[in-house]
């Protein structure tokens, strides 16, 4: 029998959660296409507000990937723009030229960012927020240093762009022409609160005002101008002011189109095989911008496309707002109005607003700034009509206060939801599969839940309801985690107590700290061991041997695996200085070991790309032989200290530079870290040596030395912030070992020391470097665990050390098929 | 392959059991790649392809926790009785599982 055809023309959000339904009923029943404009997989698109603030990357936020499309047996078009409908041949036309012929089509063509038509629209540096180009295009203008940023629009939307741009670097505005930011889901108390944290956050805000030119030159943005004649200068212009939905193949086609292409209670258009789903939709007169309406308007699809009788009655909204720190939720008729009574509540020291709306002894509304947890509990009072008058006194102390005082049993409600109620809107996750998870797979924590469903793994709007659903299956067994993230599943401790711990109780192996620190796992997992492994090793130098088998495989080879399970081989040398020996001794290993690579780093060393795993030995000593030692460029530890040739040799160098990187990296190379650590040492401000995208730089000036911190030039791109400067080089070398191990101390494993920074503040490491005592505390404790590991761990494994790692355990099979 | 040989399985002598690093895993190569022979914390030993399901990682290079090792290129976690993909991306993938008996502290490699 041949299938129905279905044929989606839009592969985002909506498109695809479409399809998601209507599989999830009847997986058999159509051969699907999907086409997209976008040249990629589908994914989050309410999730690019992280990704811009550097929070998350595109792959945390595709939600089908490649495989997903392959194992549904689902065409994908992606890339590919559909032009035209034949509703009579019933084919649809792309821009290839093909005709794909369909018995049901879906429209889920989403919808167009609006640009507001003011002069010098078309110039560079003007875009939208609407996808992950646009991302693109922020994030390139965002990586110069010294750049501005004006958002045009104070939504939602506007608002995360701003701060996702005040993130990357750039000083940031958002121009709003209300006189209360995000005036559709906020009142003027919260968007005052909300102003004010933006501030707090690096963004600044213009309110009541109207945009009336974008100033240019030379092709390029160079400000915006208002209508009371200020202008504000800037690099960048986001227009972020609303969407439109996307109705031109519709309206060519000649389905019935009003603002949005009009629907009925199945989705259907006015073509009965036409339906349509998401932003391009309006039904009942209602066109909606969020993203629960659109799941909702998928169930409904997914159910007429296969048994035909779903409904949808439109949607209730409510929102939150994706900034990290600034938690806001909003619903209903939030403002009050006439026949409503507000209850209020203010806590000014933890700056908490929340103010929840009655009418007619219902919750009609609510806003929360500051503490939104509760969100989800008036959100579900709202929409169910309970008449809340019995409990109206606890009303805005939340649910865990009402109930508890109630005598209810919190997870009463929780118990009563149908398995196929939704739980995680974002990746359409049912209570029903969590629950199967839990009690299947023994999961207990958040995080295992997160890495089995992903329920709660994207927005975590949904975080209470799946602890409340691991409370339900197993009882006292859980502990819901409050306050830190755990190091990983095996724990719901997270990083600092257990740095603690392993101190204050003297805890010097890891059976020693999963014991005591109850650990849920027998041998823990590949998270936590080289983290514990870390741990042990920074506060116990002298006594705690390494456990090997808790080591990622680059630092227990001492060498980089590469994608095709060969090695590189990277020779420190020191400050970036080589010599013809050195040169003849690599050019002799290269030809001798047959080396398929050889490529100059970024951190000025040779690599030796392509070795196979049991040359590695005889290659080190080689190198040994010539003086050459590891050049630990793969430790999450010291890793290369770059330099320019200062005084030696610049006509402009202000101090030794090059003298200072050397010493540097000879006294710190070895030194195991959270994370890769890499130094730079520039001769003058000219800053050949890029010092400030180094994790610790240094500036030579006439007068001194400039100690930088918290750069990086990765996945992130960040300069560097000024730490303090020192008459010496003595002092240099004192300071920076002891922000070093401040750092090797206090930082969660993995963590460079960017994000550090960014956790516990630059002040914090100024006052322990510019107090004396402590800075000669940290540097002797520095110097004291350097005593035992400025050893080169390859002349150890020539010499025989952990030989089995260099050869197989048997070659009796070598030349036997298997 | 030969289809008259009754018994199906010959066995090969790789080693001592103790050659395994405990939570560790060595490599025995044969003509058509490497075989990855694992220990476990509780002293289990297991045997898989050395070819994660994702990409192909040297999985006898990752992690070996519980019954399980993760691979070291992208972090897939395989469960070593199994040889499937757990987690997230369990129904992915399998590392084909190869016989491996221990006979008085000697590891012996199956092959069909």
């Amino acid at each position: 029998m041949t299938r129905e055809r279905l044929v989606v023309i839009g592969n985002g959000m909506a498109g695809c959660r479409a399809v998601q339904e209507v599989l999830k009923r009847d997986p058999g029943r159509y051969e699907i296409t999907i086409f997209g404009a976008e040249p990629r997989v589908n994914y989050d698109r309410i999730m690019l507000s992280p990704v811009l603030a550097g929070e998350k990357s595109f792959a945390d936020i595709v939600i089908n990937d490649e495989a997903w499309y392959a194992d549904n047996g689902i065409a994908l078009n992606a890339g590919c723009k559909v032009e035209a409908i034949d509703r009579i041949a019933q084919v649809v036309r792309v821009d290839d030229g093909r005709d794909v012929p369909y018995d049901r089509l879906i429209l889920a063509t989403g919808s167009d960012p609006i640009r507001l038509p003011l002069p010098g629209l078309d110039l560079a540096g003007v875009v939208t927020f609407r996808d992950l180009d646009d991302v693109e295009a922020m994030m390139a203008a965002s990586a110069q240093p010294g750049r501005r940023a004006v958002v045009i629009g104070g939504g939602l939307l506007g608002i995360e762009a701003a701060y996702g741009l005040a993130r990357r670097g750039m000083a940031a505005t958002v121009v709003h022409l209300m006189d209360v930011l995000m005036e559709r889901q906020l009142d003027a108390s919260a968007g005052f609160l909300l102003t004010e944290a933006m501030r707090a956050r690096g963004v600044e805000t213009v309110l009541e005002a109207q945009s009336d030119e974008i100033l240019g030159k030379d092709g390029r943005v160079t400000g915006l101008r208002l209508k009371d004649g200020r202008v504000l200068p800037c690099d960048l212009l986001v227009m972020s002011v609303g969407i439109r939905p996307s109705t031109a193949l519709a309206k060519a086609a000649g389905l019935a189109v009003e603002r949005g292409v009009v629907v009925d209670d199945q989705m259907r258009t006015s073509d009965p095989h036409i339906f349509a789903v998401g932003e391009c939709v309006e039904h009942r007169g209602q066109c909606y911008g969020l993203v629960a309406p659109i799941w909702d308007m998928c169930r409904t699809l997914g159910e007429t496309l296969t048994a035909g009788s779903g409904t949808y009655q439109g949607s209730v909204l409510s929102t939150r707002l994706k900034v990290s720190g600034v938690d806001v939720f909003s619903a209903g008729k939030f403002g009050g109005g006439e026949g409503c009574e507000d209850i209020v509540f203010r806590d000014a020291g933890r700056g908490v607003y929340k103010r929840i709306v009655l009418e007619g002894g219902k919750v009609a509304g609510a806003v929360l700034f500051g503490d939104a947890s509760d969100g989800g509990w008036y959100f579900d009072l709202m929409k169910s009509g309970e008449d809340v008058g019995a409990f109206r006194e606890t009303l805005v102390f939340g649910q865990a206060a009402t109930e508890g005082l109630r005598g209810l049993d919190p997870s009463a409600a929780v118990a009563a939801m149908t398995d196929t109620t939704e739980v995680c809107g974002c990746n359409g996750v049912c209570k029903g599969e969590i629950v199967r998870a839990i009690t299947d797979e023994g999961l207990d924590t958040l995080e295992a839940v997160r890495a089995v469903t992903k329920a709660s793994a994207s927005c975590g709007t949904c975080t209470p309801l799946v602890e409340k659903l691991l409370k339900l299956s197993l009882g006292d067994a859980f502990q819901a985690q409050t306050g830190p993230k755990p190091v990983c599943g095996c724990t719901h401790r997270g990083h600092d107590e257990v740095r603690r711990r392993i101190v204050s109780e003297e805890l010097k192996s890891i059976p020693a700290i999963m014991q005591a620190l109850e650990w849920t796992t027998p041998d823990g997992c590949s998270a936590c061991r080289p983290a514990l492994n870390y741990y042990l090793v920074c506060a116990w130098p002298g006594d705690y041997r390494d456990d090997k088998q808790s080591r990622f495989i680059n630092e227990r080879v001492h060498a980089n695996i590469q994608k095709d399970g060969t090695y590189s081989v990277v020779p420190r040398m020191w400050g970036g200085l080589t010599s013809s020996d050195e040169l003849r001794a690599i050019a002799d290993v290269v030809d001798k070991f047959d080396i398929p690579t050889v490529k100059v780093t970024g951190g000025q060393r040779i690599d030796l790309l392509g070795v196979k795993k049991d040359d590695l030995p005889a290659v080190w000593a080689d190198l040994n032989k010539a003086g050459m030692v590891s050049g630990h460029a793969y430790a999450k530890g010291l890793r290369t200290v770059k330099t320019c040739v200062g005084t030696d040799w610049c006509r402009f160098g202000t101090q030794d530079s090059t003298g200072l990187g050397v010493r540097l990296e000879k006294f710190m190379w070895g030194s195991w870290a959270p994370a890769k650590v890499k130094l730079a040492v520039s001769g003058c401000p000219r800053n050949c040596a890029e010092a400030t995208c180094k994790d610790i730089g240094v500036i030579c000036v006439d007068s001194g030395y400039e100690i930088h911190v918290g750069g990086a030039a990765g996945l992130h791109i960040k300069g560097t912030e000024i730490l303090t400067k020192v008459a010496t080089e003595d002092e240099a070398v004192w300071t920076i070992c002891a922000v070093m191990q401040f750092y090797r101390e206090n930082a969660w494993y993995l963590e460079r020391i960017y994000k550090w920074m960014d956790r516990v503040g630059l002040a914090a490491i100024k006052a322990q470097v510019e107090d004396p005592e402590a800075r000669r505390a940290l540097y002797d404790r520095f110097s004291y665990s350097q005593r035992f590991f400025r050893i080169d761990p390859w002349a150890e494994r020539v010499a025989g050390r952990d030989s089995h790692e260099f050869n197989p355990l048997s070659r009796r099979m070598e030349f036997e098929p298997a | 392959m030969n289809a008259l040989v009754k018994d199906p399985i010959l066995w090969t002598d790789v080693g001592a059991v103790t050659d395994v690093p405990l939570r560790g895993s060595r490599r025995v190569p044969t003509a058509d790649g490497d075989i990855a022979i694992f220990r476990t914390g509780d002293g289990k030993v297991f045997a898989l392809r050395d070819r994660c399901p994702h990409k192909g990682g040297p999985l006898s290079e990752g992690i070996v926790h519980g019954h399980a090792v993760t691979c070291p290129l992208h972090n897939w976690s395989i469960e070593l009785a199994t040889g499937e993909a757990m987690g997230a991306d369990r129904g992915k993938g399998c590392a084909p599982v190869v016989p491996l008996e221990v006979r008085e502290g000697r590891l012996f490699l199956g092959r069909i």
